[in-house]
């Protein structure tokens, strides 16, 4: 049997109702969205339809500027520490016997699915005063008394590190469980130590497949909104913080529309750069 | 040498991971109410009041019925489209798949926006069964993934044979598709079932105000300080998880379902 086109109107039967969902509640709304965007906000209510651009004028200001700019190099830092981290991990895991290479992807998934509440509630104890990890350091005299490290950049770094590493992994998983093992075997043979077997071949080899990682956990990275408030100050809140502040407590919901249009097009740029890249790796 | 960098190596990464869960269950069993750590005295009496304290409870069961609802949606919606592209090739079919795997790669925050202003608009804001519409909407590329990895797997010639012998479609739906595509089907499911659970950004602008889910009621009492019952929601959240993906590993081929080669052991 082969794929066939589609004939009869009947053949399209099992896409209506995917179609009709996938349209409804989720392309309506992402235009609502858009509409949204250049309403007018009427203070005490929600909104007022009309077609303004002063929305999207509020980018220019100074404050949005600063929020976005470290928004993007928070991502980045999370995207190149996870990435770095992560590859190494994810070669040495898919060399591990099949079992073991389960359990781990199993803790994966689980702390990958974990609330961000939860992670954010994680750290916060770790990093309390009272419980933490600075009692530990008290103890060993690298500190005269525990402190508190939260709320702080590197709480918020360490966060948004912890809930983007199984993510890195995961994306990174499939690329190189595919890379053929004898590849690896074939550099041993020759001499090279497995260190130069690894930055030397499989790094090269997998390039692409890096850079779309990077990219993808960089997006990924750019979508945490409670772990810089949780674990932050509000000069370490982000893009997505600021989005869900103006829509929920400022009740401004076309100018964080707006914020919202600008997160997709910059996302979606780099995501279809990523997928480029990845299907140029395929071929 | 190189073995023990690279089991070093694997135990940090590992202890990293498990540090958080451990410091919060070891702090969830303090008989007091207090956040320290190690814990004073042993009990588990904050776990029962997960299932005691009414605001809890209330929670844990919002939470439930919307991961179980929202997770039937999501498959329900995914399995039509998957087999439709399995079977046809049509232009279609490709937009409206490449359109599911949308949402679960935007940041969630738009997602949760683009929700909002569309149940706003059409003034239905706030009815608790918006959640179950929009998680599913939210989550449905996992079961759309695991349901085309599992359609591809799926050998054609099964079917042809089946047409071969005077089967109709739907028959052949019933007795061969369905049962060969359960494990994907029910680890699609589980996907948008613990992820759903876990959700807090599209619940809280969705039904914020109206229904308190459990990471919105852990959230909320975070900001009025620590309680115990958190530690113990925490911990009970990260075991479920554990949980539910060791029955997916058990009952289909995870290394398979996450991209890598079957059978490459």
């Amino acid at each position: 049997m082969k794929r066939q086109s589609p004939g009869r109107a009947a053949d399209y039967l099992p896409l209506a109702f995917p179609a009709a969902m996938l349209t409804l509640f989720f392309v309506v709304p992402f235009g609502t969205m858009v509409a949204v965007s250049f309403f007018r906000r009427v203070q005490g209510s929600f909104y007022e339809p009309a077609f303004v651009l002063d929305n999207y004028a509020r980018f220019l200001s100074i404050f949005f500027g600063s929020v976005l700019g470290f928004s993007i190099l928070l991502a980045a830092m999370v995207a190149l520490i996870c990435v770095s981290v992560g590859l190494p991990f994810t070669y040495l895991l898919s060399r591990l016997p099949r079992r073991l290479q389960v359990g781990w992807l199993v803790g994966l998934l689980a702390i990958l699915s974990l609330s961000e509440v939860i992670i954010g509630f994680a750290w916060s104890t770790l990093f309390s005063r009272t419980a933490g990890i600075s009692n530990l350091f008290a103890e060993l005299g690298l500190l005269s008394a525990p402190v508190s490290l939260t709320p702080g950049f590197g709480a918020v770094l360490t966060g948004m590190v912890y809930q983007a590493f199984p993510y890195t992994v995961l994306v990174l998983y499939a690329p190189v469980a595919r890379l053929d093992p004898s590849l690896a075997e074939a550099a041993r043979t020759l001499g090279a130590s497995p260190m130069r077997a690894f930055f030397n071949l499989i790094v090269p080899t997998l390039r692409n497949a890096i850079v779309a990682t990077v990219i993808l956990v960089f997006v990924f990275a750019l979508g945490s909104y409670l772990l810089p408030q949780i674990l932050g100050r509000p000069q370490h809140w982000t893009l997505s913080v600021l989005i869900t502040d103006q829509a929920i407590y400022q009740s401004n919901l076309p100018f964080a529309a707006a914020m919202a249009i600008f997160l997709v097009l910059v996302s979606l740029a780099l995501v279809g750069l990523a997928l480029l890249l990845v299907r140029r790796a395929a071929v | 040498m190189a073995r023990w960098w690279r089991r070093l190596f694997f135990f940090a990464v590992a202890l990293f991971l498990a540090a958080p869960i451990v410091v919060v269950a070891a702090v969830s069993l303090n008989r007091q109410k207090t956040l320290t750590f190690p814990p004073h005295g042993l009990s588990l009496a904050w776990y029962g009041d997960v299932f005691a304290d009414p605001e809890w409870r209330s929670a844990l069961f919002a939470s439930l019925l919307i991961a179980v609802s929202a997770a039937a949606l999501a498959v329900a919606t995914a399995f039509p489209l998957a087999w439709f592209n399995w079977r046809r090739k049509s232009r279609l079919g490709r937009v409206f798949q490449v359109l599911a795997t949308t949402p679960f790669i935007l940041p969630p925050v738009i997602s949760a926006l683009g929700f909002l202003s569309f149940w706003a608009t059409i003034g239905v804001y706030g009815a608790p069964w918006t959640v179950v519409v929009s998680h599913a909407m939210f989550l449905v590329t996992l079961p759309l993934v695991t349901l085309t990895l599992g359609f591809a797997s799926l050998d054609r010639e099964i079917v042809e044979a089946a047409t071969t012998m005077g089967a109709n479609e739907r028959l052949i739906l019933r007795t061969i598709i369905l049962p060969l595509m359960l494990p994907y089907i029910l680890s699609g499911y589980a996907f948008v079932f613990v992820l759903s659970l876990n959700e807090y950004i599209v619940a809280y602008m969705v039904v914020g105000f109206t229904v308190e889910t459990l990471p919105i009621k852990i959230f909320n009492s975070l900001r009025y300080g620590y309680t115990p019952t958190m530690a113990g929601v925490t911990v009970l959240f990260a075991a479920a998880a554990a949980a539910v993906f060791t029955l997916v590993a058990r009952f289909g081929d995870l290394p398979r379902l996450l991209g890598a080669w079957a059978g490459r052991d």
